[in-house]
């Protein structure tokens, strides 16, 4: 069984909530206990029905002020797949957390009102989602039975999309469904109020579409992670070199080279706990021994001689900015980038982004909180890095403050 | 990677949700132990941090692991539980440190709560805490899963605690792909959780998978039981039955390990792991709140005593 994470984006009043709230209850993942606390909460409150909002709302801060402050991962399973829906709310100052959900994301669910088409809210929703490079877009629109459940109208919904669409960097495979969450249309099973719609009710796409070929098992990327050397006798000579597999695929035999030093070796054996593998591919964690004593350490990155990620100082990046005190030029921090640890100045911001217009910008000199520009970094250590939109591992990275060493800001890079 | 169960549906190169789950704890274990000095590993005798010690194993084997394995011992615990305790640190090879609330109690570092049969779930968090501060540890690995409870959900996997041990559920780091920051100042800690994204079915069908031995009362049983509050408490040294309750034997399992005097017991006829499995699968109630007094005083239970660095 295959697992798929989940972002979903929109806003209670969109009805995410009920969403949500009918993918757990249908799929069986919301319990007796859960849902008898939630209609009691919802009885002291005075709600007139039992509102599953608080079922995912789960901070007392959040339940007073009726808000959602952060990301919640929730959880189900179908016998065909397991998911985790990273659950984003929508407002306006929160674009730190959308990008935090859509960081992991196979599939982004946006949700638009039936009743209010795309709203500013929805088109930043599916740009961030096309920035985090999901690979999989689903347009939700909702509410079908306050629109009387109206082909016209879920049509032109689709129009307004694909024309905004255009103009974004690179749109993924995007499906429309036309649904109402709250009567469970087109949710876990198909309307009969819209025989019109050819398509997939939602849970069906989610455990069909096809994910596994939106990793990259094309060029060899092995960030070093964590040195293994037993201090015992009976493997008084093993050295393994741990990691997770951020591209591609690597056997036993393989001719590799060291990043930053260039040093090339073969690859002697691959080891996991259950016993030695034929051959370690994206996602997985294994120890790698190498048939030759080269120096190797934590940050440094196996890649195959004729297929080298960029290795350089300067790098080129969208990023989204997550603190109050905003970024300026000539800012310092700390960077983490794979396994590796560095200092980075921030050099020219050539502009920043308004995430509901699109607009570049160029005399911007600052990013504030939930801002996102394209800037240049001087890092004090070579990145073995990509493209983030070639591998979303060895294009990505953070900055922290490192007075406060709070992470402050998330980047993807664009070239070196 | 095991290659025991191949899944027919996955195709090549694809990782089936468990092998994915555990690579992604693997690399959690991996992650601290580079950046961190002196982390430790909790560890209750529970289900859950008995697939911790194994996640630890694939991350650090051959060599032995980085860190001790802790337990916080509330002295009201169940006594098969603290036998399987030490066999399986003894089994690992692994050190064992036990830090004890009765100390704590004796040292007037805490005050057992008032009442009858009081729990020592809150007096847990100023024996962790002391213990953390006496060892210098600077991160914990817990067995926490965000599908337990509602503020779990929100927490990080790197779980930044200030000075105090405390949680700020509104002012946590933002968490990105699978960078995470473990930066931390003298007395500050992290708590790190590599199971976070597991369900109470994935940690069966990996004990299932990898043949986990777990506690006995895990498995159905008959025992002498009261029922309290919809509970069945085992009657023990802590849980007397009261006038008005009559004890009486049922074949019964724990869904969770904690307290005796806090844990209750569901009737279950599940004697194999397998069968464990498919009840779980089948269950419409939540681990905890079937089996675990102390979720259960607010709607926000949990929430404060995360506050207050607990687990």
């Amino acid at each position: 069984m295959e697992l798929l994470r989940l972002a979903t984006a929109g806003s209670v009043d969109d009805g995410k909530s009920t969403l949500i709230g009918r993918l757990l209850y249908d799929s069986k993942a919301i319990f007796e206990d859960q849902l008898a606390s939630v209609e009691r909460a919802s009885v002291q409150r005075g709600h007139e029905y039992t509102n599953l909002a608080l079922l995912t709302d789960g901070l007392r801060a959040e339940r007073e002020q009726g808000i959602t402050i952060d990301v919640a991962y929730r959880y189900f399973a179908t016998p065909r797949r397991k998911f985790i829906i990273a659950d984003t709310p929508g407002h306006v100052q929160y674009t730190r957390n959308m990008v935090t959900g859509a960081s992991t994301a196979d599939v982004a669910v946006i949700l638009v009102d039936a009743r209010k088409g795309l709203l500013e809210q929805s088109r930043r929703h599916a740009f961030i989602a096309t920035l985090l490079r999901i690979p999989h877009l689903v347009v939700a629109v909702n509410k079908m039975d306050l629109v009387d459940w109206d082909e016209e109208r879920f049509h032109a919904i689709v129009a307004d999309f694909s024309a905004f669409a255009t103009s974004l960097l690179e749109v993924a495979d995007v499906t429309f469904i036309p649904m109402s969450a709250l009567q469970g249309d087109n949710v876990v099973d198909r309307s009969e109020h819209m025989p019109w719609y050819a398509g997939l009710p939602l849970l069906e796409h989610l455990e069909t579409v096809h994910i596994a070929e939106d990793r990259n098992l094309v060029d060899l990327r092995f960030p070093v992670q964590y040195v293994i050397r037993p201090i015992s006798g009976a493997h008084h000579d093993y050295r393994g070199y741990a990691g997770q597999v951020a591209g591609g695929v690597l056997r036993p035999g393989d001719e590799v080279m060291v990043l930053p030093s260039g040093q090339r070796t073969r690859v002697a054996g691959i080891d996991t706990y259950d016993g030695p593998v034929e051959e370690a591919f994206t996602g997985m964690s294994v120890t790698v021994r190498l048939a030759d004593e080269v120096d190797v350490s934590r940050g440094d990155m196996i890649v195959r001689p004729d297929d080298q990620p960029s290795t350089s100082q300067d790098v080129e990046a969208v990023v989204c900015w997550m603190v109050d005190q905003p970024l300026r030029e000539g800012g310092r921090f700390a960077i983490k980038h794979t396994t590796r640890w560095a200092r980075a100045v921030v050099g020219d911001l050539r502009y920043r982004l308004d995430v509901n217009t699109l607009d570049r910008d160029e005399a911007a000199t600052e990013l504030a909180l939930n801002e996102i520009g394209h800037l240049r970094l001087r890092v004090t250590a070579p990145l073995m890095h990509d493209p983030y939109g070639e591998n979303r591992t060895t294009g990505s990275f953070v900055l922290v403050d490192e007075a406060t060493n709070v992470t402050a800001g998330a980047g993807m890079i664009v070239s070196g | 990677m095991t290659t025991a169960s191949p899944d027919q549906r996955l195709g090549r190169h694809e990782l089936s949700h468990l092998d994915a789950l555990e690579s992604e704890a693997v690399f959690i274990f991996r992650e601290v132990a580079a950046e961190l000095e002196r982390p430790v590993v909790l560890f209750s005798g529970g289900k859950d941090s008995i697939v911790l010690l194994r996640l630890a194993e694939k991350a650090f084997r051959p060599a032995g692991f980085p860190f001790p394995v802790m337990h916080i011992d509330t002295g009201h615990n169940f006594p098969e539980v603290l036998d399987f305790r030490d066999r399986r640190v003894a089994e690992l090879g692994e050190r064992l440190i036990v830090a004890s609330v009765q100390e704590s109690i004796d040292k007037g570092r805490a005050v057992e709560e008032p009442g009858e049969n009081s729990s020592r779930n809150r007096l847990q968090t100023v024996t962790l805490l002391d213990a953390i501060l006496e060892h210098g540890f600077d991160a914990c690995f817990g067995g926490g899963r965000r599908d337990e409870e509602k503020a779990r959900a929100k927490e990080r996997v790197f779980s930044f605690r200030d000075e105090f041990g405390q949680w700020d559920p509104k002012r946590q780091r933002p968490e990105l792909w699978s960078l995470y920051n473990g930066r931390i100042r003298k007395g500050e800690h992290i708590r790190a959780f590599p199971i976070s994204n597991w369900t109470e079915l994935d940690v069966w069908q990996y004990i299932q998978r990898e043949q986990l031995e777990v506690p006995e009362m895990y498995f159905a049983h008959r025992r002498q039981v009261v029922e309290r509050d919809t509970m069945l408490l085992a009657v023990s040294q802590w849980i007397q039955p009261r006038a008005d309750e009559t004890p009486f034997e049922a074949t019964v399992r724990y869904r969770t390990v904690g307290d005796m005097n806090c844990t209750g017991a569901v009737e279950s006829g599940a004697a194999t792991v397998e069968q464990i499995i498919e009840e779980v699968a089948a269950t419409r109630i939540t681990e905890r709140g079937a089996t675990r007094a102390d979720d259960r005083f607010s709607e926000a239970a949990m929430e404060d005593r995360k506050k207050e660095g607990y687990f």
